[in-house]
């Protein structure tokens, strides 16, 4: 995924959850690392999500959930971006996710899950090391 | 020689010791910026007046207290937030926590019941039963409280958009169990303002949506005298990174808006006012947190006599549920939010609060297991039976440092009451992304704080050990599929053209200006599911995008 110029970067809130608290300040900490960063905002389908990252082009997709849906929810996302030809993006996760529910998750093609306290700064650099591959 | 003045103790005393030795920061703040002395004397008290200011607990301004006793009459309602998976599981749930000794219900529900879905919706995959128990129809009510005597338990329920058709499912099921309606004790959240804010889940735009509420506050004045119909909501704009100074301003404001609405009405505000409740949060800073309760309780005071002109002097009466903060939970090392969820306890304690829950140890992971729950109803009962803070009215009162802090929150609570004020009110203010905006740049300051180091959270930046394992409790995907078999059922079995009666009735109350309630009683009696009657009311209101800002 090596390019140059900016990271793109969606980060997206799939489910119902309004907690976006952690989806705003992840967006803000990421613009200010120097990537561009859209936000979808709260409610989005997993389907929503596919589509907004095919269009706007991004190398991250960053879910955030913590309604518990992550397992139903997440994998139909990677499922749908390897549909549509960009399985090549990079997808992370955070939230309230626990922890034995995390290789599920990276079977499915989420790459990393950033808990409640993980620090922007180890976001940031997991991200520019990924996309430095 | 003593010092005469604080200015001459700072001088003669105070500026040797810090010469020789520094102290631990350049400045001591609250989370609210609120900058602090080394110590507070009357010299900081200069103009408070005990009768004005204070008072004694039970009277205006009431800033001691909404009771003469307090807790010596009667200790506070401990009402644990509690409700998942099935409405089968939700009722075992409800009848253990009664048995330990719980006062009151407090009922979560799913995000799909919040929004309006049923849980055969699209939109609700995966969603079912996972942050509260799903209810799609009168059905799942009737199971939540099977074998519970409605006229002898007071529920609280979190539900906002769609609060008024849970509502009647809750007075049916009363109705059902042989009960007059003025017996039902509780509390329905019914705050959609801070939905838009900070907690996500509104369906209808801000206009319709305060319509609905003040038909559940006309509805209840007149035929649930004892409930309280609106639960306006602090704890989740502090939870979405506000501060304690911005929690006040912004959340009085959404109750000024509706209190507004309601008067609007054409019902006179003492009619209505002295159900109002509000739910708040407790975080670490634990004097700022008791500060906060003590303004909040003056300021709403002032707001409803001098603003709104009421004269009832329960009108007048600020009274409140905590929640103690689960944005102050870490994942890691989960036991150590049981410390941190007493300091809170102990704050709405001393703050003078009327009904408590704890978070619980485990909730940095899941919603909380029944160990859990049962550690956060021992944790309330040992402040209550056996710290003896319960035993005087406010003791914190007089305390310089007390009241000159609850002073500055009163005060900072009311410029932002201004602010909002000049951009047309909560609702306008909203739409203008204004409380969005700046409870953006709060957390992102807070989180900042943390990795910087500056603001130190034990386990997370200093302090670090391995979490033990603790035990989960899941939500199988099971719930949907027995959630959606029962719902297919009810479908064939109920009468359907009686079902469409009754929601064609609903459009037309909705689309003139009659009280729903009535429609919804009907609607829920005939088994209409939530999903059918939030569809015909998407129709006819409209449904309203995020405010997106970011």
């Amino acid at each position: 995924m090596a390019k140059q110029g900016k990271i793109r970067v969606l980060i997206a809130k799939p489910g119902l959850d309004g907690h976006d608290r952690g989806a705003k300040v992840v967006a803000r900490a990421l613009r200010d690392a120097g990537m561009e960063v859209i936000y979808s905002g709260i409610r989005q389908t997993p389907e929503m999500i596919v589509e907004a990252a095919v269009q706007e082009d991004v190398d991250v997709v960053g879910l955030s959930i913590l309604s518990g849906a992550h397992l139903e929810l997440l994998p139909l996302v990677t499922k749908g971006l390897k549909k549509k030809g960009r399985g090549d993006a990079l997808v992370i996760a955070g939230g309230i996710i626990p922890e034995d529910d995390v290789p599920a998750l990276q079977q499915a093609g989420v790459k990393a899950v950033f808990g409640p306290g993980a620090p922007t700064k180890d976001i940031i650099d997991f991200i520019k090391k990924e996309s430095a591959k | 020689m003593t010092s005469k003045t604080k200015q001459e103790w700072r001088e003669n005393c105070l500026a040797p010791v810090v010469k020789r030795s520094p102290e631990r920061q350049n400045k001591f703040e609250t989370t609210s910026d609120i900058e602090l002395d080394t110590v507070y004397t009357s010299e900081d008290l200069t103009g408070f007046d005990y009768l004005e200011d204070s008072g004694y607990p039970g009277e205006y301004p009431f800033t001691r207290g909404v009771q003469p006793n307090m807790y010596r009459g009667r200790i506070w309602t401990m009402r644990q937030y509690a409700g998942f998976g099935s409405a089968e599981e939700t009722n075992q749930r409800y009848r253990y926590l009664l048995q330990e000794g719980q006062s009151g219900l407090s009922v979560a529900f799913d995000l799909p019941t919040q929004i309006g879905y049923d849980s055969d919706h699209p939109l609700a995959r995966g969603e079912v039963g996972k942050v509260g128990v799903a209810v799609n129809s009168l059905q799942d009510m009737e199971i939540i409280f099977d074998g519970i005597s409605l006229d002898r338990i007071s529920t609280s329920m979190t539900i906002n958009a769609t609060c008024a058709p849970i509502l009647a499912m809750y007075i049916a099921v009363a109705k059902k169990q042989g009960l007059a309606l003025d017996k039902l004790d509780g509390t329905t959240q019914n705050d959609i303002l801070k939905e838009y804010i900070a907690r996500g889940t509104y369906i209808f735009p801000p206009k319709p949506s305060i319509r609905l509420i003040a038909d559940t506050a006309a509805y209840c004045s007149k035929y649930l005298p004892r409930w309280n119909y609106i639960n306006i909501a602090g704890y989740h704009i502090r939870e979405a990174g506000a501060t304690a100074t911005q929690e006040i301003g912004f959340t009085l404001a959404d109750a000024i808006e509706y209190v507004k609405a309601i008067v609007d009405t054409g019902l006179d505000v003492d009619s209505f006012a002295p159900r109002i409740s509000f739910i708040f949060q407790t975080h670490n800073n634990f004097f700022e947190e008791i500060a906060k309760l003590r303004a909040l309780r003056r300021l709403w005071a002032k707001i409803m006599k001098e603003r709104f002109g009421a004269k009832n002097p329960r009108s007048w009466m600020f009274r409140t549920h905590i929640q103690t903060g689960g944005v102050t939970l870490t994942s890691q090392q989960p036991m150590n939010n049981i410390a941190r969820a007493t300091v809170q306890a102990l704050a709405a304690v001393l703050g003078g609060i009327q009904s408590l829950a704890v978070s619980c140890y485990d909730e940095g992971h899941c919603i909380p297991t029944e160990e859990s729950v049962r550690q956060s109803l021992r944790l309330q009962q040992i402040l209550a039976y056996e710290s003896g803070v319960t035993d005087v009215v406010d003791p914190l009162g007089g305390s310089y440092y007390i009241e000159w802090l609850t002073d500055e929150l009163e005060k900072r609570g009311a410029e932002y009451i201004a602010k909002i004020d000049s951009l047309g009110g909560a609702a306008a203010a909203i739409e203008q992304g204004y409380q969005q905006k700046e409870i953006q740049e709060s957390s992102y300051r807070y989180q900042k704080e943390i990795e910087s180091g500056q603001r130190i959270v034990v386990g997370i930046n200093k302090f670090i050990s391995p979490s033990p394992k603790i035990t989960l409790l899941r939500v199988g995907p099971e719930v949907e599929i027995n959630q959606k078999n029962k719902l297919a059922k009810l479908k064939k079995n109920r009468d359907n053209t009686k079902v469409n009666q009754t929601l064609k009735r609903l459009e037309n109350v909705a689309q003139n200006n009659d009280n729903t309630m009535p429609a919804f009683l009907e609607c829920v009696e005939a088994y209409a599911t939530l999903g059918e009657m939030c569809d015909v009311l998407r129709n006819v209101f409209s449904t309203q995008r995020e405010f997106l800002v970011v």
